[in-house]
């Protein structure tokens, strides 16, 4: 549950910030909401990743609906992507998440507490109580 | 907090942002976050189908509102209260279309293109500085801004640019600049001035052959060298119709005392050789018929400039309206006005002149320091210009570029190699000299009639064109028009001694004396780059003429009668190659079948059988075409190796007159054999030769002539950019038919104007009017124009602002 909120944190504050900041900003969005959502490194870092890769791959996919594929299959000839606009999508869902799981996760290990470990024999001993 | 893993995150965070944020190398060469980023990147240049060109934007500076109505094919028409809103739209739309391509052609012209392409572009970069092209823009700037009507509009036209610039977030730059990590540069005067100089280069640079001939002098001794390369062709059909009577010289130049021991005899070859030299394909067409030869009686005028097709265009079709008139036409990205047009008066076209008008002076310098040359009898200071090249992903380059009398020293010991020697030579050259090319067009797009037009063209200075013209009171009519040097016989086409002033050019060819007709009798006129006049044109005319369409072009035109447009729309597509037409029959008459495989006899079968017509599915045309290069390298080469570098092969025209005239001509003579070969030996020699090729060609299935060609436009970066080009298209032709599409060159712009009292004009050329790759109309013309099919021009009026061909609407403001 955290986690989706998480994300759609994540894809909304990047979007706005996007509107007014270089392409970067989408770590800043990633980072801040994580700050806020306080989740494990782990699920800090997938839903970063999963927020910006969404929203960079909803929007690319938009954009190139709109555009009939036009100039994705000529970028996807420049790079080494044999003009496939699906994989040029796809790739830029992978940079922006990465961009953002990585940025989420070091929020995480900012504001959380190291996990103590669990001690299974207390935790079941005090269960049985 | 875990500190650890914090810092070994935020390492990894910001080591990735800092990837992405830049250039990686040639695979990638731009930031991939920025690029990839759909909010900043290139994603943003991908236009919807249906994207809305509508826009509204303040200009300060502007006196009224301008109105721009875009049509369905994104032609803007503009509509303006005075000349300076009007040239201010045009910056402004010419921005909005073109940016890229203005920014990337003028720096290029100013010897700055490795900003955009790194170090493999400093060496022509270099060239570009040594041959002085800032300096030629800096004088014609000079020259523009001196006269207050031409300063005004040029600052205005700047002023439509820079608000569009001034008007784009990074992430609505051209998608080129997010491609290569650049950013826009704004717009100024001397841009505009660097434009028209690239287009003086372009233009006049295949004409000059002066180094190339000073090496072939000891190839080709005595009259050898007129019969190789000064040859008046004896089909030639010039431009100012044969019979014309010239008026006797008013200039008569006179060749020094020491010609013969310092000049014709001079120093042995020169060891340079000229790199990025322009293509001598750029070649054009243009004709126009009185109302004595059309069905309605009406002048029609036609023009096809041939360049280099690009993706975008060097054309951008307009329409221009203020209080004054209406112009439209294929206008030029970086400068104002319409270049090939019409008005509601009149219409004009242009084509190369083809002269030469660049000449090389032989320096002394008195040391390595360069800053002092022999001149008249002492050292002369030079004028040092220090050139900062900046380079991408590199440092800066400087060169040291000396200036003399005659021009700056372009060639020298280390340039364009370290291995050229220790001669240095200074080049003089017509586009040096300060002029204003673009009144000629305010003048030519608000023309009325014949004396108008010739008052339009008079100070048209280079590169020079050949400004055919009609007009709706029925005049037709042509002047080639440059400045161009008054010459003594053969002065310039070797490199000259520059110790002194003795082989400096004397005068110039007055204006009036330029080669020009009017209404003749025949009822038209046509140019396509041939010898402007013949022998008895009183001045010496060097020029890299280009024979065959000229002899096409007329001997249709006599024939017609009755001329509707749809029939000059087929004459503007014409693939009869006339050239074949003359040299098929001798090509076949001198080859020995016995001496032919059983298989090089079915190409010559081809032969036997084509109608010689250069059509993109004919085989015979690419067998003839390998056929007679083949002949070419074959007479030729032997004599034009034996120097270093090798001495210019002479042209076509003068091979086909050497076959059709002399059989055992001493040039088909293999000088390295011992025996004596005739046109029998090196015609059959070249087809067995050719064979190999055109087996080759055949079994990859590409032995159609459009397929063997490959015609194909490339975007501005070329062969960086692959899939942003049109490769492969289906059509015919070549250098020597009217409709003259080489691989890359070709009729940049078609232009067919009836002069009726309500005017008919079409038009298309091989792109489409948006720069960007991520539109519908980047190239959505090419089809047509491959087709050959031209668009109707739509000359919108003010009241015609609610019709269904006004698609969006940009209003510029104060």
């Amino acid at each position: 549950m955290k986690m989706i909120l998480s994300v759609i944190l994540t894809v909304s504050t990047a979007f706005i910030l996007g509107e007014y900041l270089p392409w970067w900003s989408v770590a800043v969005a990633a980072f801040a909401v994580s700050l806020v959502t306080n989740q494990a490194p782990g699920a800090a870092f997938i839903s970063g990743f999963l927020g910006i890769a969404l929203l960079w791959v909803a929007y690319s996919s938009w954009i190139n609906q709109l555009n009939e594929s036009l100039l994705s299959e000529r970028i996807a000839s420049v790079l080494p992507l044999q003009g496939s606009s699906v994989l040029l999508i796809l790739l830029t869902g992978l940079i922006g998440g990465l961009a953002g799981g990585l940025s989420a996760l070091t929020a995480s290990y900012l504001v959380r507490p190291r996990e103590r470990r669990v001690d299974y024999q207390n935790y079941y001993r005090n269960k049985m109580r | 907090m875990r500190p650890f893993p914090f810092l070994l995150s935020s390492l990894l965070t910001l080591g990735l942002l800092y990837i992405l944020n830049n250039p990686l190398g040639d695979v990638v060469p731009m930031p991939l976050g920025a690029f990839l980023s759909p909010q900043h990147g290139f994603w943003q240049n991908a236009e919807p189908s249906d994207a809305d060109f509508s826009a509204s934007l303040d200009i300060p500076g502007l006196r009224d509102k301008v109105e721009i109505f875009l049509d369905d094919r994104l032609v803007p028409h503009i509509f303006a209260q005075s000349e300076e809103d009007l040239y201010t739209a045009q910056g402004y739309v010419h921005a909005k279309f073109r940016l890229f391509q203005m920014d990337l052609q003028t720096r290029a012209a100013a010897g700055r293109a490795s900003e955009f392409a790194g170090p493999r572009a400093v060496d022509f970069d270099k060239s570009q500085r040594r041959l002085g092209m800032v300096y030629a823009a800096e004088n014609a700037l000079a020259e523009m801004e001196k006269d207050p009507l031409s300063k005004k509009i040029y600052d205005a036209y700047t002023r439509g640019v820079n608000a569009y610039i001034q008007s784009l977030a990074p992430e609505e730059w051209p998608v080129e600049y997010k491609l290569l990590n650049a950013s826009p540069e704004p717009w100024s005067n001397l841009r505009t001035a660097l434009l028209l100089k690239m287009m003086a280069k372009m233009l006049t640079g295949g004409a000059d052959n002066d180094l190339g001939y000073t090496n072939a002098r000891t190839v080709f001794e005595g009259d050898a060298f007129d019969r190789v390369y000064q040859v008046i062709s004896d089909s030639l059909r010039p431009i100012v119709p044969k019979g014309t009577v010239f008026p006797a010289p008013s200039v008569k130049p006179v060749a020094p005392a020491t010609a013969d021991s310092l000049y014709f005899s001079g120093p042995a070859s020169v060891a340079f050789t000229e790199n990025y030299r322009p293509d001598p394909h750029n070649g054009s067409n243009n004709w126009a018929l009185a109302g004595s030869k059309t069905l309605s009686g009406a002048p029609i005028l036609a023009n096809d400039p041939h360049l280099e097709l690009s993706l975008p265009s060097i054309w951008f079709e307009i329409q221009l309206t203020d209080s004054s008139g209406t112009s439209y036409g294929a206008s030029l990205p970086g400068s104002p006005f319409v270049i090939s047009g019409f008005n509601d008066h009149i219409a004009w076209g242009i084509t190369n002149a083809q002269r030469d008008v660049k000449d090389y002076f032989e320096i002394k310098f008195r040391d390595g320091k360069k800053d002092a040359y022999w001149y008249k009898g002492a050292w002369e200071p030079t004028n040092l210009r220090i050139e900062e090249i900046k380079v991408k992903g590199g440092e800066i380059v400087y060169d040291t570029v000396a200036y003399t009398v005659f021009g700056p020293v372009m060639f020298e010991a280390g340039f364009p190699d370290k291995t050229t020697g220790s001669r240095n030579l200074a080049v003089r050259w017509m586009g040096h000299e300060g002029s204003n090319e673009g009144a000629t067009f305010y003048r030519l797009n608000r023309a009325k009639n014949y004396q108008e037009y010739v008052n339009a063209i008079r100070t048209f200075t280079c590169p020079a064109q050949n400004f055919i013209f009609a007009s709706k009171t029925g005049d037709i009519a042509i002047w080639q028009q440059g400045k161009f040097p008054a010459r003594w016989n053969k002065q310039g086409i070797f490199v000259m001694p520059g110790q002194d002033d003795t082989y400096q050019w004397q005068g110039y060819i007055p204006q009036h004396e330029n080669p020009h007709a009017v209404n003749p009798a025949r009822g038209f006129l046509e140019s396509a780059n041939q010898r402007p006049a013949d022998a008895t044109y009183p001045y010496y005319i060097p020029g890299a003429y280009i024979t065959a369409r000229g002899i096409a072009i007329e001997q249709k035109l006599e024939k017609m009668t009755k001329a509707t447009p749809e029939d000059i729309r087929h004459l503007l597509n014409d693939y009869d190659n006339i050239t074949a037409r003359a040299a098929g029959p001798a090509l076949i008459k001198f080859t020995s079948e016995q001496r032919l495989a059983e298989d090089t006899k079915r190409y010559l079968d081809l032969v036997k059988k084509w109608d010689f017509q250069a059509d993109p599915g004919s085989e015979a045309q690419t067998v003839y075409q390998v056929w007679m290069d083949s002949l070419r390298a074959e007479v030729w080469n032997d004599e034009l190796s034996q120097v270093t570098p090798r001495a210019p092969m002479p042209d076509e025209q003068v091979l086909v007159e050497l076959l059709l005239k002399d059989s055992t001509s001493v040039f088909y003579d293999d000088i390295n054999t011992p025996e004596r070969e005739t046109a029998r030996d090196v015609v059959t020699s070249a087809l067995n030769k050719a064979a190999g090729r055109l087996a080759a060609a055949e079994n990859e299935g590409k032995l159609e002539w459009a397929k063997f060609k490959n015609p194909s436009i490339f975007h501005l970066l070329k062969e960086a950019l692959p899939s942003f080009a049109r490769q492969g298209l289906p059509v015919g032709g070549y250098g020597n038919t009217i409709n003259a599409v080489t691989i890359s060159h070709g009729p940049s712009w078609r232009m067919l104007v009836h002069l009726t009292d309500e005017t008919e004009a079409y038009g298309v050329y091989p792109a489409g009017q948006n720069g960007n790759p991520g539109s519908r109309y980047y190239d959505n013309f090419v089809d047509t124009w491959v087709k050959g099919e031209m668009y109707k021009l739509w000359i919108m009026r003010k009241e015609d602002a609610g019709d269904a061909r006004v698609k969006w609407t940009i209003t510029l403001r104060q």
